[in-house]
């Protein structure tokens, strides 16, 4: 039967489905997400890196509707921007997460999209804000997007205070792993971003590379 | 500090009423027995790639009024700037005006600032004009071009997301020419195999999808040139009509 409906794209609202997590540790932060993004039951894109930069210490994780959410990360990256030069230093990761929150709250009933950010700065090293729904709160570690529901448990078990770089970053492409395979709007690579004092590392964790589980 | 928006009450910006009282009379049309014009779509195949020196757009060339052609070599690879081409799927007076809009702001914004437009430009105007209309509409991009930062391609969804890869399909022919691409495309291609993989993934739209069609167009650019090919394929060509005598003798 011929349909009338057309394309999926066309009616379907790009999502970025995903599992997205930042977590703290002694020194700095790590960012990690998937690399899926769905439009109904297709895949438009299999590697997109949503760990967002927002100044040069500050990233954001995006997860919901695509637009939503490059266009908030997009706004608050300009924001950001002017106000650094303002204050004549690097901004906060306060700040940040504050700028994401006003425009989560007050645009609350048209958005459908979740930001986490974390990032370093002097004042008060590694930070992990979550804005969901246009709450600002600081957790030692956040995790979202549709994948997150199957690894609170795991996260929530394993997550130890004052961890080093290296074990934060391996529990962070853990949590990643277990989610894509249990979730099906997650998948394809695994991008990890590793801030503290000294930089900001980039990392993509292929396929292949990813740590098999007992299912496999 | 930096501050979101100045503090005024809200007028103006779009207003949402007229979908609102389009579905109404969509209803109320319904009942009395006849049917709201159906927009013409452009169905579709389009794709681009970027290959060692440039980029190469493709489209179909078929546009469809609900199931019937409306037009049988219409052009989808609209002119953005010398140097940028876009590929338009979805309602085709959206795209249309689109790139026409943001053709001429481009323009007036290359004169401002004296250099030739880059095509992270382009991409911005067209996402921040679609999600301001969020996803009313309907238009679906393939944005490709080559500016001083070498070669680029984009493509932009109706609500106003975009991603930016080596090689993007869009349409409703476009899992059958991503298909294609999975299978066959390789970094820093030369010319003629960008072309031909081109050719061969809307030539895969326009056999399995039933809203792609006709002939294949192309479009290659360059640092130095711009290629438009129209149209670089012929794929369904019209049959010579013959007299009842003739066709007794085949």
């Amino acid at each position: 039967m011929l349909e009338e409906t057309g394309p999926e794209w066309l009616s379907e609202e790009v999502k970025t489905g995903t599992t997205i997590i930042a977590i703290e540790f002694d020194g700095g932060v790590v960012l990690g997400s998937d690399s899926r993004v769905s439009a109904g039951a297709s895949v438009v894109n299999r590697v997109m890196n949503k760990l967002s930069p927002l100044h040069d210490k500050i990233y954001c994780a995006l997860s919901g509707s695509a637009a939503d959410a490059q266009t908030i990360a997009e706004i608050v990256n300009y924001q950001l921007d002017v106000h650094s030069i303002e204050i004549g230093e690097d901004p906060q990761v306060r700040s940040a997460a504050t700028l994401v929150r006003n425009i989560s709250y007050k645009y609350k009933e048209e958005l459908s999209a979740h930001l986490i950010v974390a990032g370093w700065d002097r004042r008060d090293g590694g930070q992990v804000f979550a804005t969901l729904n246009g709450l600002l709160t600081r957790q030692p570690f956040a995790v979202g997007g549709s994948g997150s529901s199957y690894v609170y448990g795991f996260v929530d078990a394993e997550y130890r205070r004052g961890i080093r770089k290296e074990e934060c970053q391996q529990f962070v492409v853990n949590t990643l792993t277990l989610a894509m395979n249990r979730d099906g709007s997650s998948g394809g690579v695994a991008y990890v971003v590793t801030i503290d004092e000294h930089g900001t590392e980039e990392k993509v964790v292929l396929g292949n590379q990813l740590p098999t589980f007992f299912d496999q | 500090m930096a501050t979101l928006t100045a503090v005024r009450p809200a007028f103006g910006g779009f207003s949402f009423d007229n979908c609102k009282r389009n579905a109404v009379l969509e209803v109320e049309a319904s009942k009395v027995g006849c049917s709201v014009p159906a927009a013409r779509k452009t169905g579709t195949t389009i794709c681009g790639v970027v290959f060692k020196d440039g980029v190469v757009l493709g489209a179909d060339t078929r546009a469809t009024e609900g199931m019937i052609v409306a037009d049988k070599n219409c052009s989808k690879i609209h002119y953005i700037s010398p140097n940028i081409y876009c590929c338009g799927a979805g309602t085709a007076a959206d795209t249309e005006m689109t790139t026409q809009l943001i053709s001429s702001n481009l323009e007036l914004h290359s004169l401002s600032t004296g250099r030739l437009p880059r095509v992270a430009t382009a991409n911005r105007m067209l996402k921040q004009m679609l999600f301001r209309y969020q996803g009313y509409i309907g238009a679906a991009l393939v944005l490709g071009g080559v500016d001083c930062n070498g070669p680029h391609l984009y493509s932009i969804y109706p609500h106003g997301s975009t991603d930016k890869l080596p090689y993007v399909t869009m349409g409703s022919g476009s899992l059958a020419a991503m298909a294609v691409f999975e299978d066959r495309y390789k970094p820093d291609m030369e010319e003629d195999a960008a072309k031909q993989l081109v050719r061969d993934a809307i030539a895969a739209g326009i056999f399995n999808d039933l809203g792609s069609g006709s002939n294949i167009d192309l479009c290659v650019i360059t640092k130095s040139k711009v290629n438009y090919i129209r149209p670089h394929d012929e794929a369904n060509k019209k049959g010579v009509r013959v007299t009842e005598l003739e066709a007794l003798k085949l």
